[in-house]
């Protein structure tokens, strides 16, 4: 198995304050991963760092060459004062020809909002048109920052069998923040769990047991999405505690 | 009056030429909210003007490095994180808008104000022309060249960075030429009337077209229209050139508007 990206000891220090400490992850191909934790837990801070938007402080990551990433942000607020459509986003500084942008139009399912204005779409097409558009160069790595966030729960059911497809069908490795860990169980293989340091990772079956899990999100699994402001029993040596 | 008179061929040649610069960048100003600053940076622009005159430099160069400094100084404000950007404008304008006021007082400086202001397109010079021109030209050159990271960023910044779009310097490069485009419009249409052109044809044309090349050439044609019209106007009723050419714009907004407005309705 090669590696398509991997943070040795990675630290991020702002302002004397560990945003991210001694963190390592590899991402090898065909990896499934779902990083969890709570706001300010440096979720996004650590897929920047991945994804070489960012220089860490400490620690280095190495990308294999060439390596062609698909990066879908937490949320799009569209701009109504830009006339633009589905088909022309879809275009945008990209080099594909009309066949190949069709095939994954109709992989995605977004045909009939091809010609929409992007300004008149719902969350859950917004989010289908930008997971479209970072398949466009067929990359060989997913990046996806809580992107069903802001949608409703049928909404959220569906991005997620979509995503699942998409692993299934091609030949892709998925990164991901995402905190609606029981719709993303089955195809997660490999959850993180991130609180400035990874405090623990695993097969969702595993993690759900360990006490550094239970202590962060409690023992109820329905409890995950809400509980952000929880207890500590122990101490995780961070220096500055920044979740509100 | 002959509508052949050089002075006149003068003024529709400076004018077609800001009217394509700013109708481009317009719509960035309309896309990104950037109103104020595009209003905040013409008010510096006094400042230039009144520094260009006291040390006998040309007057759109010392503009363009006081609108720039201007930017400068705003991004380094910005990055403090003190107060809100609009906040952070509304000292930086008017205090550099009332500096230049003073200069021109204290250093006694022979300026017709008046044409300063509201623009005095009538009375451009073919050097000036050529300013309007080359300026014009690196504008919309960098414009073009740059076109899909800019609509990119505009769009999803974060979006563009994972798709290495170097947003930092796409950012700069927005704000030096909208200090071309603020300073080489003086001319036309005034200080305190620019934004008027960066804006009425850009907003103009938002519900006219469907995609983002279509709105920036029907804003530069829009504006293009509003300066003829108000050549024209200014001509048969002696009325002033740039309250002429922004009334044209704005009566052109108003029509267009309400007619698609109607469009709209009919096809929903």
């Amino acid at each position: 198995m090669t590696s398509l990206i991997n943070a040795n000891n990675i630290s991020v220090i702002r302002q004397t304050k560990h945003i991210l400490k001694d963190v390592s992850i590899n991402i090898a191909d065909r990896d499934f991963i779902t990083i969890i934790g709570p706001n300010g837990a440096g979720k996004s801070m650590l897929l920047k760092c991945l994804m070489g938007l960012y220089q860490p402080e400490k620690g280095s990551v190495t990308k294999r060459k060439n390596l062609k990433i698909g990066y879908i942000p937490q949320r799009m607020t569209s701009n109504n004062s830009m006339p633009i459509t589905v088909h022309g986003f879809l275009r945008l500084r990209k080099k594909n020809n009309e066949n190949s942008l069709q095939n994954t139009v109709d992989e995605i399912g977004i045909e009939k909002i091809l010609n929409k204005s992007l300004s008149v779409l719902s969350g859950g097409e917004l989010q289908r048109v930008l997971l479209a558009r970072s398949l466009l160069n067929d990359p060989e790595l997913l990046v996806l920052d809580e992107p069903a966030q802001n949608l409703d729960i049928s909404g959220q059911l569906s991005f997620y069998r979509l995503l699942e497809r998409i692993y299934k069908e091609r030949n892709l490795s998925i990164l991901m923040v995402s905190h609606d860990l029981h719709m993303v169980m089955a195809s997660t293989m490999q959850v993180i769990c991130l609180f400035n340091h990874i405090c623990c990772s695993g097969k969702p079956s595993v993690i759900t047991k360990d006490p550094e899990f239970i202590s962060l999100f409690g023992n109820d699994m329905a409890n995950m999405m809400s509980v952000y402001q929880h207890e500590h029993d122990h101490d995780h040596q961070h220096t500055g505690n920044e979740h509100a | 009056m002959n509508m052949l008179d050089p002075f006149i061929l003068r003024a529709i040649a400076a004018g077609l030429g800001v009217a394509i610069i700013a109708g481009t960048i317009g719509c960035f100003v309309v896309w990104r909210k950037m109103a104020y600053f595009g209003d905040s940076l013409a008010h510096s622009a006094l400042l230039g003007i009144a520094l260009g005159l006291a040390i006998g430099i040309s007057t759109y160069l010392s503009t363009i490095i006081a609108c720039l400094a201007f930017a400068l100084i705003l991004l380094w404000l910005q990055q403090k994180n003190l107060l809100a950007t609009d906040t952070l404008l509304g000292i930086l304008a008017h205090a550099a808008l009332s500096i230049g006021m003073i200069a021109i007082s204290v250093l006694e400086l022979r300026v017709n104000l008046h044409s300063y202001l509201f623009g005095d397109i009538l009375t451009v010079t073919s050097i000036e022309l050529w300013w309007i021109y080359l300026g014009g030209f690196f504008v919309l050159l960098m414009i073009i060249l740059n076109w899909p990271s800019l609509v990119l960023m505009t769009i999803h910044e974060e979006l563009a960075k994972a798709e290495n779009v170097n947003v930092y310097f796409q950012n700069l490069l927005l704000m030096l030429l909208m200090t071309i485009v603020v300073a080489v419009s003086i001319r036309t249409v005034g200080i305190l009337l620019i934004s008027s052109m960066l804006i009425i044809p850009a907003a103009t044309a938002r519900h006219l077209v469907n995609s983002p090349v279509a709105m920036a050439i029907t804003a530069s044609i829009l504006g293009s229209v509003a300066v003829l019209g108000g050549i024209f106007l200014s001509m048969e009723l002696d009325t002033p050139s740039g309250p002429s050419i922004v009334v044209t714009a704005a009566l052109l907004f108003a029509i267009l508007f309400a007619f698609s407005n109607i469009i709209l309705k009919n096809n929903n």
